[in-house]
């Protein structure tokens, strides 16, 4: 039984190998998803996965996408990275080398969009991340220099972080800070990094930094620590499923603040969890559903219809990437990995759901306008525009 | 001082929640030895139970808390003779790892079922009250009551009542106790059903402190209420609730004197230090092994 | 598979053992070999390689847990603590001091740097291993791993939470065999010498064996020690194959991983955990097509594995190939004696 076992593990491999072999004219444009379907955020990979299949089904019901002069229809390859790095690359690997993909649309979170991303990059295929805003992962980690085969759909830390410090200073009058973020998430602690640093710098002070664990849900020692600072406002730059207790225990224990997020507080998922204790506060996001422009209606009314539910950020911003993907495709006029990433290159402004996008020379990283939302009536309401 | 108050109040509400969860495992541990990793997970099984019971069946508090129990309890039965009872035989650690594997099942089952974090509407009135600038809310009065009542409850059980001797009994002899007449695997399944279901009360307290719960909710809190359990002196119940206490108000003290940073660090460096200077934990006696 | 050895005499018998280890020694050189042939060649795809290094790893990682746990029959459940270790180690090494055309020449070296590192905090989790038994040395080991973590998010010269990048690929497939061949090899040599005689005794009864004369002591620094290191060194083996790490990848769920290929292969066997590694690893990937799916059917698999052989697939019992010629001429004599039929050692 043991050298029994031994064989039927060779087998197997052999069998991936042979899977692998044989090259065949493409006669469809293969794209691969990869998603965070297990793991720590389930809800993310979902709201990915269901925006790939309706962006997907689109294309395929208009007949397929005009490559040259001839329509191929989209074959859709979703794999999940289970919320582990090592998956995340096994299945970036897998992607490319067995199911010989044109591109990859994903991963959604930066430390798992990283390691994908280095597989990319080193295979020379195409990856666009539709929500990774970590400036690292479209950045060569040795030179410095972009990466010439890893996009991102979304603006960076960097700009939210700066555009939320201003808005809290300008329009909220805030001249004294609160922020509490978790400290083992990059996501959240670099827009806390960079909230606090513009923040300071146009003369506000930060009177308390507070920090808490990922799946930790009692903030009770931290935001007694907020009260007694009494800050203006209180930035949350965290998920939306940490958000609402966040904000009812800080009510419960008396805080008055004004309560600030970012685009991680952009789900519709937000408002059934906090229900009302969420009223007045604001957020920066990618797009607001009510004053959408007219192709973002169309995707949230086809959202609707196909799913039942509002979309959200990520849903949106895969939308786009599969948008920014089929225009590349189209202009390369043909169904070749080089060529599709050279396309997208050389695309300048880009009209998407979440709003204008425009790619500078030699830049993977996509200059874009922040919206800020206000939570009115239980919904997300256009407040103002936050540009670059 | 209102500032240091009002951290004692959160460090009780907090080490509540472990102490009843670190039960769990030092019950079943104290009967069969074993560490049920599972329990975490069963944890989140009786929080998901409150949320069906309060958004489906729109009940109130006592019958949610009665439906978690009930329902936990029967799980934990359930696991206890499909994947446990073959493996009282075998070596302990198979024990362990099959625990771990049924957790992760009912992690990912309850993923599959709902992946989106579930928020439950609070059933319990949201009051609050100020003693001078110490906030109280109904909620932290409801969570620490129910726990102490349960806790004293369940030393009472355990020292008074047939059952509990026989418990008692049969962690301290296995092979014997049979002899003797006692129904072991009853008494057995029994302590199973009465750990996971305050496995489940927890999971209905910390639905209603804390209202949005995910299937991964279990992991850390479940590893935390075992280091509880084990700091307290593992099979020792009033161990239990000392080390839930313990950890709870560390995690929480912590934080209120240093950086927040530091919280993990700190509190697991102190348990370390604990251990050195009281190897089996704080109530454990030192258990004499012959050669 | 007849036993080789009946029906031959004396001379005979050590003849064959010996021309089996040259056969071993030929084997494991071609295999060798093939690691370099594979990626030069493309013979499998990139994909293959990518998982067959993931096994590499994991071997690394069960069979140094297995030390710990199977041989001496401890607990312990913070061993991606030391991953992690020799991970930050190795990376910073490589990134931060190495001059970047010398790094493919340099890796051994900050591999091995990752891997002593991780040594050195080996020995401090032994040093409470002395007087906790049991349980709570489970909880000395846990507490080691979520400190080593927390103390990483609050590093911020490491990149915290966010990660540390920069590595090179410089994990290849020979590195990777070479460092799983090392492993194996030391760990057997342990196992099988008088001081791993010591490691077995203490699984066996402790006390017992502090009054035969094994220093318990030092037998469980030395096993701690190289248990460490060679996690340490699949961490940094396993940092410059995704160039990219975070605290988030070595969490408790990573040693719950380690765990469960541990007790899937077969406590203190050497072929057990590399099949119980081997088997984790592919059928993870195996099972991609189930989606969501596949994440409930695996503990599904682990619990019926459990309850039908608790002690993994291959229990205690060990390839041949991996016994010592000593010891299974030992042993097979013994056996012939007693007139019991063969089995493994």
């Amino acid at each position: 039984m043991k050298r029994a076992g031994f064989v039927w593990c060779i087998c197997f491999l052999v069998g991936l190998c042979a899977a692998g072999c044989g090259e065949k004219a493409p006669s469809t444009i293969r794209v691969g998803v990869i998603a965070e379907l297990t793991g720590d955020m389930p809800a993310v990979g979902e709201s990915c996965k269901k925006a790939a299949q309706l962006a997907v089904k689109e294309m395929n019901d208009a007949g397929g996408v005009q490559v040259g002069d001839k329509r191929y229809k989209v074959e859709l390859f979703i794999e999940d990275n289970a919320g582990k790095a090592d998956q995340s690359a096994s299945a970036a690997q897998k992607l490319i080398t067995q199911q010989k993909v044109v591109a990859i649309i994903g991963p959604n979170a930066t430390r798992y969009a990283i390691p994908a991303s280095e597989i990319a990059e080193g295979s020379k295929v195409l990856l666009i991340t539709p929500w990774s805003t970590n400036p690292k992962t479209t950045t060569d980690a040795k030179t410095g220099a972009p990466k010439k085969y890893v996009f991102r759909a979304c603006f960076i830390d960097p700009f939210q972080g700066r555009v939320l410090a201003r808005f809290a200073m300008d329009s909220l009058k805030a001249q004294k800070a609160a922020v509490l973020y978790d400290v083992a998430s990059d996501y959240n602690k670099g827009i806390a990094e960079f909230f606090k640093t513009t923040f300071e710098q146009n003369g506000g002070k930060v009177v308390a930094f507070e920090t808490y664990t990922t799946n930790d849900r009692d903030f009770s020692a931290q935001l007694t620590k907020i009260k007694k600072a009494e800050p203006d406002v209180v930035f949350l730059p965290n998920y939306y499923s940490e958000v609402p207790l966040q904000i009812q225990q800080a009510r419960r224990l008396g805080i008055k603040a004004l309560f600030l997020g970012s685009d991680s507080w952009g789900s519709q998922e937000l408002i059934k969890l906090c229900g009302n204790d969420c009223e007045g506060y604001y957020f920066s996001t990618h797009y607001a559903p009510d004053t959408a422009a007219p192709a973002a209606r169309r995707f949230i009314q086809a959202f609707k219809t196909a799913y039942g539910g509002m979309p959200d950020d990520v849903a949106a911003l895969t939308y786009d990437s599969f948008g920014l993907f089929r225009q590349a495709v189209i202009e390369a006029g043909k169904i070749d990995r080089q060529a599709v990433r050279d396309a997208l290159a050389k695309i300048q402004k880009y009209e998407g759901v979440t709003g204008d996008m425009q790619f500078r020379e030699g830049s993977s990283d996509p200059v874009k306008s922040a919206v800020i939302l206000k939570i009115k009536d239980g919904s997300f309401v256009y407040f103002a525009n936050a540009n670059p | 001082m209102s500032y240091l108050l009002q951290q004692v109040l959160n460090a009780l509400q907090l080490g509540s929640i472990y102490a009843l969860i670190a039960l769990g495992y030092t019950m079943v541990y104290g009967i069969l030895t074993m560490i049920n990793f599972a329990h975490g997970d069963l944890f989140m099984v009786g929080a998901f139970l409150c949320f069906l019971s309060v958004v489906l069946l729109k009940l109130p508090f006592v019958p949610v808390l009665l439906v978690s129990m009930v329902g936990t309890a029967l799980l934990g039965v359930t696991i206890e003779r499909l994947a446990y009872k073959p493996l009282r035989q075998a070596p302990r650690v198979s024990a362990i790892i099959t625990a771990l594997g049924v957790g992760l099942f009912l992690e990912n089952f309850t993923l599959a079922l709902s992946p989106y974090p579930k928020h439950i509407p609070s059933f319990v009135p949201d009051m609050s009250w100020m003693l001078g600038d110490v906030s109280i809310s109904l909620l932290q009065i409801v969570v620490i009551a129910c726990s102490l009542v349960l806790m004293v409850l369940l030393d009472l059980m355990v020292r008074r009542t047939m059952i509990g001797m026989a418990m008692r009994a049969i962690s301290w002899d296995k092979t014997t106790v049979p002899l003797m007449g006692v129904p072991v695997d009853l008494v057995i399944s029994m302590t199973f059903a009465i750990g996971t279901s305050l496995g489940g009360v927890a999971g209905v307290l910390y639905g209603l402190a804390y209202p949005v719960i995910d299937p991964y909710m279990g992991i850390m809190v479940g590893w935390k209420a075992f280091i509880s359990a084990v700091v307290g002196g593992i099979g020792n119940v009033r161990g239990a609730m000392i080390g839930g206490y313990v950890l709870g108000a560390l995690e929480i003290l912590v934080v209120a004197f240093l950086p927040s940073t530091y919280r993990d660090f700190v509190a697991f460096g102190l348990l370390l230090v604990l251990l050195v200077f009281r190897p089996h934990g704080i109530l454990g006696k030192p258990t004499v092994q012959k050669v | 598979m007849t036993d080789p050895l009946i029906g031959k005499s004396l001379m005979g018998q050590a003849r064959s053992l010996a021309n089996r280890q040259w056969f071993k020694g030929g084997l494991v050189a071609a295999a060798f070999l093939l690691s370099f042939v594979i990626p030069a060649t493309g013979l499998l795809d990139q994909y293959v390689q990518l998982i067959l290094m993931y096994i590499g790893i994991n071997i690394i990682l069960t069979v140094s847990l297995n030390l710990i746990n199977g041989y001496m029959g401890e607990f312990s459940v913070g061993h991606a603590g030391f991953m992690a270790v020799g991970a930050y180690t190795a990376s910073v090494i490589s990134v931060r001091l190495f001059p970047v055309p010398w790094g493919p020449w340099l890796f051994p070296v900050a591999v091995a740097a990752g891997g002593l590192a991780a040594a050195v905090t080996g020995l401090l989790v032994a040093f409470p291993s002395f007087k906790t038994r049991g349980d709570y040395l489970a909880i000395v080991t846990l507490a080691f791993g979520m400190i080593v973590k927390s103390a990483i998010e609050n590093i911020d010269a490491l990149g915290g939470p966010r990660g540390f990048l920069g590595m090179e690929r410089l994990t290849t497939l020979p590195w990777v065999f070479f460092w799983t061949a090392l492993s194996i090899l030391a760990i057997r040599n342990l196992v099988y010498s008088r001081f791993g005689r010591g490691i077995l005794s203490i699984r066996e009864d402790e006390i017992a064996a502090e009054l035969s004369t094994v220093d318990t002591r030092r037998v469980k620094m030395i096993a701690f020690v190289v248990s460490s290191f060679f996690a340490g060194v699949a961490g940094a083996l396993f940092a410059h194959l995704l160039q990219f790490i975070n605290p988030r990848v070595f969490d408790i769920i990573k040693s719950t991983d380690i765990l469960i290929m541990v007790y899937l292969g077969g406590i203190g066997s050497l072929g057990g955990s590399i099949i119980g590694a081997v088997v984790y690893t592919v059928l993870l990937e195996l099972l991609r097509p189930l989606g969501v799916w596949r994440m409930v059917l695996m503990p599904l698999v682990l619990v019926l594995l459990m309850i039908y052989r608790p002690k993994g697939i291959m229990g205690l019992r060990e390839f041949s190939w991996f016994v010592p010629g000593a010891d299974l001429f030992a042993s097979r004599r013994w056996h012939r004696k007693k007139g019991t039929v063969y089995g493994p050692p």
